[in-house]
């Protein structure tokens, strides 16, 4: 291992200073230069989305691709309750300071705090974008804005739309992107998957994809390429992703030279319907939002397999709020999420397979009325009543954690620039704002953050200063990428062996999911490292793909996305074993308070893993390099979480 | 108890646009009432592989009802016809054990088939692109709540904002027309204040589009509606006519001179 600083290239002075201190350094592009420069962005969710079209309007000529039929479907689409923004519109005492505080505070110290402070900055310009596109946000009789309260804070902040938020702010992005394509200033490629990064003379200069309608593979080259191709959850193979949510843009970015940081921290939500059977193929969450009026609990005795209703309050134990009673079931997720597990470690789960938990409305419809339980989450308790066949109004729901977000992501400095020059990532797909666990309505916010408004200007910043050769896809880099692309693909339609993609998928998943899941202990991660190299092996000796490379063949897709889990997975186990202290999502059985007040409770180590960990592709089958870039807490200081 | 069955499918396979189709049958063994439609698809396809035959392709994504990527006809029924339910939402337990089913893609001219169940509907797109948006540049807007908006009518616009472009409107459509479609986004814009400026041309111009792709017209059957996930009411529709008649006969001030000095 090296322990070699990354440059994290953070202007100097004071905090609140920072962002304007390097919007004032930044070298300009003249307007009339702009189009001279192309720009690839690979993903249209909301940081994709947002970035080409702003781009776009600035008057770069952009390109975009996307692996689904249409830009608008990218899986932002699926966020549900709603996004940050530090307007205090409340009047409840928030501030860009505090978001900033409760930021870095909920990903448990283990983000940029230069970067964080600016993400709180932003959020307020966020909302007033989106509300000038005809976001249909929620609003008062009087015409103003309404907000709810998340996990993780105890202002009133998040600015929502019914349980569809993600869809509207991504629908608005869209229709801005949409009306660049319009206008000829962006070229649209759906239908389209980036499976290599083409690098030369150290700065990332283009992309090879694969027309997933024709097969055809195919060279793009640019001035830079943006990455805003989302999070690594379905390594897991059930997560709340969309099932085509995946690895390869970023892994590829990463075997070319990008360090990928923190790949252990993924987030579990708390609030998701449980697995009903073998066959599932995805896990479906009910937002967070309803943990404001819903009541969390379990029987108090173990083996207790009465209906709820014939469980009496003395019998119950609401154990969120026992535990922690200044937020109750508001905690941040990770919390939520390892108390559920304990509850049903401890066999008072409830539901089929006894992993599950209640979350219960009776005393909120008690209380409001049955009609304004509707009118907040009407769409979610009609969507868990297509699932599960139960009508939460009378009976109440159950849920279990699920994994739904990756706060790791490839290594970018503060303009969000890769460790391969030219190479910008953007959303999910970075590390950068999160640390070790994203606070509910924070992934919007920092999507809209990076695609509006920080990127469209730090791209400039280094195009004005990068006077490279102009470079065609004619260009023998280009010519070696798509050959090894190609060859790949071959490889993998050739293969007639006996298992298929989805088994191989599952059984990377259950692993991950046991060794590197809710909780992780060295001796779970030490038999995962050994497992995974194994099924990686048998993978591409016993695959089985239908022939067709030039058509739409959704298992070669598949197949090639999962052939990148199994090289992602290991390295999650690896960065897991080595972080020897629990933070945020990652629960370290070891690492854990003994005493006091906060028995339990997860202990993190500031002494030697106070860092974000960064690492270098080495080869196939070699140990990657880690690199570290230390973190400081000059505003926020360090302390021990406390929801209590 | 978990109640296990079997069905009997005949799915439409069709290897391009440009190839003809035809409809071939499977059985779906061991069904679980607690699947979705597409888990027991992916169940069919799994045993498809097994054979080395090629498995059923369908679009699918978030799974959840949301992404607007899924969408087939069962017996005829956009998403199987069940109320305010996309297909990847429908479970199993509304079937019976031997039922017959029959998958068919999308049927309109202007949704191209792609392959077996799955279609372009890259129509939708350029609807959009010619005016289904409000022009506010990146950092031009002003402060959220100096736009105040009556609640009634945000909700209002929120009901027509749900569309998820699934095209289950234009495949129920006997004229299979997109009206819904395009009304629910010139309803959504038009409802609010932030989209008045460019409302006029807004109508004019996304209604020209959806004719120029080939979409028929509507006459008002109402098959849309009772098919749509999101259950955006037709009156959307009556809604874009009027704008449309208004913003037809409208005078409309023109500049002698343009803007740019």
């Amino acid at each position: 291992m090296t322990l070699n600083a990354l440059n994290a290239n953070v202007p100097e002075g004071p905090i609140e200073k920072k962002w304007d201190t390097r919007r004032f350094e930044m070298k300009l592009v003249n307007p009339a230069n702009k189009r001279k420069y192309k720009v690839i962005v690979v993903g249209s969710g909301l940081a994709g989305g947002s970035a080409a079209a702003s781009m776009a309007e600035l008057g770069y000529d952009v390109d975009c691709f996307c692996y689904q039929d249409s830009p608008r479907r990218a899986h932002s689409i699926a966020a549900q309750g709603g996004i940050n923004a530090a307007k205090n519109y409340q009047n409840d005492g928030d501030s860009v300071w505090r978001l900033f505080y409760d930021t870095v505070k909920g990903g448990d110290y283990r983000a940029r705090e230069a970067n964080v402070y600016r993400l709180a900055q932003i959020s307020v310009n966020i909302i007033d974008q989106c509300v000038a596109q005809g976001v249909p946000f929620a609003r008062e009789y009087g015409g103003t804005l309404a907000n709810r309260s998340f996990g993780g804070a105890q202002v009133s902040r998040t600015f929502y739309a019914r349980g569809q938020t993600g869809q509207q702010l991504l629908l608005g992005a869209y229709q801005s992107l949409e009306r660049q394509i319009g206008a000829g200033k962006v070229k649209m490629h759906p239908r389209t998957e980036m499976l290599d990064l083409v690098v030369v003379d150290g700065r990332a200069r283009g992309i090879i994809t694969r027309d997933l309608v024709t097969g055809k593979i195919e060279a793009h080259a640019a001035d830079a390429v943006v990455l805003g191709t989302g999070g690594y959850g379905n390594v897991f193979y059930l997560s709340t992703n969309a099932k085509g949510c995946n690895t390869t843009a970023i892994w590829r970015a990463h075997k070319r030279g990008a360090h990928f940081a923190n790949p252990c921290f993924t987030q579990i939500h708390p609030t998701c319907i449980p697995v009903a059977g073998d066959y599932q193929s995805k896990l479906t969450l009910m937002s967070e939002s309803l943990r404001n009026d819903g009541r969390i609990w379990v029987p108090l005795k173990a083996g207790d397999t009465r209906k709820a209703s014939d469980i009496p309050e003395g019998e119950r134990d609401y154990y969120l709020e026992r535990r922690y009673p200044a937020f109750g079931n508001l905690v941040p997720r990770d919390v939520a999420s390892r108390a559920a597990k304990l509850a049903c470690d401890e066999g008072r789960g409830v539901g089929p397979g006894g992993r599950g938990v209640y979350l219960d409305f009776a005393e909120s419809i008690g209380r409001l009325g049955e009609a304004m339980i509707r009118e907040r989450y009407g769409n979610l308790f009609d969507m868990y009543e297509r699932i599960t066949g139960e009508n939460p109004y009378q009976v109440p729901m159950r849920i279990y954690p699920a994994i739904h977000y990756t706060m790791g992501g490839l290594w970018v400095d503060y303009d969000l620039m890769s460790t391969i020059p030219g190479m910008f990532v953007i959303g999910e797909a970075n590390f950068s704002d999160h640390g070790a666990n994203r606070l509910g309505a924070s992934a919007l916010m920092q999507g809209l953050a990076d695609g509006y408004f920080i990127l469209p200007y730090t791209i400039g910043n280094y195009l004005a200063q990068s006077k490279g050769p102009k470079i065609d896809a004619s260009h023998a880099a280009f010519k070696d990428a798509v050959k090894g692309v190609t060859a790949t693909t071959d490889k993998l339609l050739a293969s007639k062996g006996k298992r298929t993609v989805d088994s191989f998928h599952r059984e990377l998943g259950l692993l991950m999911w046991e060794a590197c899941g809710m909780a992780r202990n060295e001796a779970g991660l030490t038999a995962a490292l050994e497992k995974i190299p194994q099924i990686r092996a048998e993978f591409w000796k016993d695959v089985i793909l239908p022939s067709g490379g030039a058509e739409m063949n959704q298992e070669l897709e598949k197949a090639g996305r999962v052939a990148d889990f199994l090289e992602l997975g290991e390295l999650m186990c690896f960065d897991a074993l080595q972080r020897n202290e629990s933070c945020g999502g990652h629960f370290r059985e070891e690492h854990v308070e003994t005493e006091g007040a906060n028995k339990g409770e997860a202990k993190r180590d500031d002494d030697n893993y106070c860092y974000a960990a960064a690492w270098e592709y080495k080869g196939p089958d070699e140990r990657q390099a880690l690199h570290k870039e230390p973190l400081t807490f000059d505003n926020v200081h360090l302390t021990q979480r406390d929801y209590k | 108890m978990t109640r296990t069955f079997s069905l009997t499918l005949h799915v439409w396979r069709q290897k391009s646009a440009k190839q003809a189709g035809q409809f071939a049958k499977y059985i779906a063994a061991n069904v679980s009432e607690h699947m979705s439609f597409l888990e027991m698809l992916d169940v069919v396809n799994q045993d498809l592989l097994a054979k080395g035959e090629d498995p059923i392709a369908f679009d699918h994504d978030c799974r959840e009802g949301i992404c607007g990527s899924c969408g087939f006809m069962v017996n005829g029924d956009a998403h199987g016809g069940h109320r305010g339910t996309t297909i990847c939402q429908l479970h199993m337990r509304h079937f019976k054990d031997g039922e017959e089913l029959w998958l068919e893609p999308w049927r309109s001219a202007a949704f191209p088939i792609v392959k077996d169940l799955a279609v372009d509907r890259g129509a939708f797109d350029r609807i959009i692109a010619s005016g289904g948006f409000v022009s506010v540049p990146t950092g031009s807007a002003v402060d959220g709540n100096a736009i105040p908006v009556p609640k009634t009518e945000a909700d209002l616009a929120m009901d027509a904002a749900a569309c998820i472009g699934c095209g289950a409107c234009v495949a129920m459509c006997p004229n299979s027309a997109a009206q819904l479609f395009t009304a629910a986004k010139v309803g959504h814009l038009g409802l609010l204040p932030q989209g008045q400026p460019e409302r006029d041309r807004r109508v004019l111009a996304m209604v020209g589009q959806m004719t120029a792709e080939g979409f028929g017209h509507c006459t008002s059957t109402g098959e849309c509606e009772a098919v749509c996930p999101k259950e955006i009411p037709i009156a959307f529709i009556a809604r874009m006519n009027r704008d449309y008649l208004e913003a037809s006969v409208k005078e409309r001030p023109q500049a002698n001179r343009g803007g740019s000095g």
